[in-house]
């Protein structure tokens, strides 16, 4: 894997636009990027022949869970299948492996202990140790993978805050130790809470291993939201420029924004799954955010809200698309109103089609952000973004 | 839908049988309970035409007076003599015959003179095509291929005979060697929520821990996308857990019975028919043990299969052993001596 950054924000800002150089066929992602949520390795609703048909190179990074696979199949059939990427039949898609998400396999920090990370699977809790961890990562071959960690909550106590960062960095060690190619496709961990002092001591251990990467978790954890900027920038702060950061769980429009202006990379976020079981579809205009700022001028009549909710039944005769401008599959078949139909007849169908729209939309908001950030106005995007935000939202609720 | 291709709706009579111990079957229709609302619902033969006719498939059935093959008694023969006098309020009902092909269906239960009376009403009627319903509800199968072989033979030649709710591949395969040409159901994507995969032998139950280790696609003759891409252990951890199992399984269920169908018309075409069914069921039963029912079907069909059967003793039973064969109606109504 490589990794370079290939243009920062002007004006003192971190935000940056990167390469990342990696698989088989030497594609180049552009960061800052998202990782696709999946479950056992596909998405959840979207099929392999529509996956291709989603925006690329952008829909080849996908996050996926060793941990959802402790039920099966077994770690020599996975072997013998040839890894993940045989086996979900994704021989050109990148993989990118950690232990926990925000839905199938969320750490029980209460039953970890100094032996492993307990995850609560939908099979029951599990404890992983670092041995299992990394052998499950030797059998599937993912292209990178985040080292095992012990992520707290914002509520615990100091001592435990401690304690976690201790056991990422042990075990960050044991698993680079057991990593065949010692570590160079491994992102480490990155824990501390809600204690920037913690955050720092931690990034600063990080950045001394020998890693290809840095994983920030320990956020989306209950954390208190203003406190998070702070904690997000004293990491990135203590973290070398050169290599690529990601930071876990910090999915919505806002977050990323933050996120990026914190000066991260990659986002793994489940936002996408959330919308699409909520009956969601996105829908915030992302072009009109560019033209405004390619024209130079700021279009303030509000009235764009950021999704709907196809369950209304103000949706039941809407023949229009969800969003007229996209290219998506469901968006050039389908209507408001079917999607609507779908959702009120339980067909699967519905999520089929939201999935496919809503990551569609949301790589679209990524590559707006890159766009922002090469022409030197990301921090303009970002303020336009979020006042709009606000005011559709305000208007609303008026 | 955006869907370009043929459609084809039902008249809602069927989807209303679980709802019918709340309803109350008349000359007029059928009243049912809501099952959205609790309200009385009235559905007559001109109300579900003129739902057919909006929405507008290429095929819509008649409202027919639908009873179970498992009742007998008088009811049988009400409910046949009714589906007879609905198929004319249907045909005065429809307001797009010529773009909307209205299709009767044949009733009677499992008795041949109900059934005759039927195939003849219908025919007088001129339709475009006839359904063969009733059936698919639990009778056993050496009665159900009879009524089957017997509106075959009385329905015309030159028009779709459409069997309601069939069904299993072997099913498939023994009306089509009876002269039947349309068929719906929902078993293959039913049990690919349950996770089982159809293929040539029968059914794989994913689901089986065998599978977990199992690196071979569900069936290596396929080439269907699943197929290709996936392999039994992999999707036994996904099925009946995961939606995408429940798609993926789906979807190669799906292909399987289109690659039967294709295979059945192709090999009709080319003259080979016989041949084929001999080798579908050399594969479903390889010890041989093709059942009862399906011996009598293919003899009735005219289809040698006694290669595919292990004891000689089936193969030409005694006139005492048989089973009454149906007596063959001709489309005037005669019967050949």
């Amino acid at each position: 894997m490589r990794f370079a950054v290939t243009k920062v924000c002007g004006g003192g800002g971190k935000a940056r636009v990167g390469a990342l150089h990696i698989g088989g066929g030497g594609i180049a992602i552009e960061t800052p990027a998202l990782l696709l949520s999946t479950r056992k390795g596909l998405p959840s609703f979207v099929s392999c022949d529509h996956l291709a048909s989603l925006p690329l190179p952008d829909s080849l990074l996908l996050h996926v869970c060793p941990t959802h696979f402790m039920e099966g199949p077994p770690l020599k059939t996975i072997s013998n299948i040839g890894g993940l990427h045989h086996m979900l039949g994704l021989p050109d898609h990148i993989l990118v492996a950690a232990a926990g998400d925000s839905i199938e396999s969320l750490p029980s920090s209460e039953a970890t202990n100094k032996f492993g990370a307990s995850f609560d699977t939908p099979s029951g809790r599990r404890l992983v140790k670092p041995s299992d961890y990394m052998e499950l990562v030797s059998c599937m071959k993912p292209n990178l993978w985040a080292s095992l960690a012990d992520e707290v909550p914002a509520w615990v106590t100091d001592k435990r805050n401690k304690i976690s960062v201790d056991r990422t960095l042990r075990w960050l060690d044991a698993c680079i130790a057991l990593d065949a190619d010692s570590g160079t496709n491994g992102f480490g961990v990155i824990v501390g809470g809600s204690s920037v002092e913690q955050r720092r001591l931690c990034a600063t251990e990080v950045s001394k291993r020998n890693v290809s990467g840095f994983w920030i978790g320990g956020f989306g954890l209950g954390e208190n939201i203003e406190d998070r900027c702070s904690l997000l920038n004293a990491v990135t702060d203590c973290l070398p420029p050169e290599k690529p950061r990601l930071v876990s769980r910090l999915g919505l429009p806002e977050e990323v924004l933050e996120g990026v202006a914190a000066g991260i990379d990659l986002f793994d976020s489940t936002y996408i799954y959330q919308l699409t079981m909520g009956g969601f579809a996105l829908i915030f205009p992302i072009d009109m955010v560019e033209r405004e700022i390619q024209n130079g001028t700021f279009n303030n009549d509000g009235g764009d809200s950021t999704k709907i909710n196809l369950r209304a039944s103000t949706y039941r005769k809407d023949t229009s698309r969800l969003v007229d401008s996209c290219n998506c599959f469901t968006c050039q078949n389908h209507t408001r109103a079917y999607l609507n139909h779908l959702l009120n007849v339980h067909e699967m169908l519905a999520q089929i089609l939201l999935e496919i729209h809503n990551t569609h939309h949301y790589l679209h908001f990524f590559r707006s952000i890159r766009e922002a950030i090469k022409v030197g106005k990301f921090d303009l995007f970002r303020q336009q973004f979020v006042k709009k935000r606000r005011a559709s939202i305000t208007a609303a609720v008026l | 839908m955006n869907w370009k291709r043929a459609l084809l709706t039902d008249s809602g009579g069927f989807q209303m049988s679980p709802l019918l111990h709340l309803a109350d079957i008349t000359e007029e229709g059928v009243t049912f309970q809501s099952p959205v609302d609790g309200k009385p619902m009235l559905l007559t033969p001109e109300e579900s035409i003129h739902i057919q006719n909006n929405i507008g498939a290429d095929i819509i059935m008649a409202l027919d007076d639908v009873v179970k093959t498992t009742i007998t008694g008088p009811r049988i023969e009400e409910a046949m003599y009714r589906t007879l006098r609905w198929i004319d309020r249907c045909i005065a009902a429809h307001k797009k015959p010529d773009v909307q092909n209205l299709f009767g269906i044949v009733q009677g239960g499992l008795d041949p003179v109900l059934r005759d009376i039927c195939v003849k009403g219908l025919v007088e009627r001129n339709l475009p095509g006839y359904a063969i319903g009733g059936l698919a509800g639990g009778e056993d199968k050496d009665s159900f291929w009879r009524v089957v072989a017997q509106c075959t033979a009385g329905l015309p030649e030159n028009k779709p005979r459409y069997v309601m709710g069939v069904g299993y591949p072997l099913d498939i395969v023994v009306c089509s060697a009876l002269g039947a040409d349309m068929y719906d159901c929902v078993y293959p994507t039913r049990t690919a929520r349950f996770g089982t995969a159809l293929v040539p032998e029968g059914v794989l139950k994913l689901k089986q821990n065998a599978m977990a280790t199992d690196e071979r696609p569900i069936d290596p003759t396929c080439s269907c996308m699943v197929c290709k891409k996936y392999t039994r252990a992999y999707l036994h951890c996904l099925v009946t857990k995961d939606a995408m199992g429940s798609q993926l399984l789906s979807y190669h269920n799906l292909s399987f019975m289109m690659r039967l169908s294709r295979d059945l018309h192709m090999s009709i075409l080319e003259g080979r028919f016989p041949e084929f069914v001999r080798g579908f069921l050399r594969v479903q039963f390889p010890k041989g043990d093709v059942p009862q029912w399906v011996r009598n079907a293919m003899e009735v069909a005219g289809i040698d299969i006694s290669e595919c059967c292990a004891s000689t003793k089936c193969l030409t039973p005694s006139i005492d052993e048989q089973p009454p064969l149906p007596i063959p109606v001709e489309a005037n109504g005669g019967v050949p001596n």
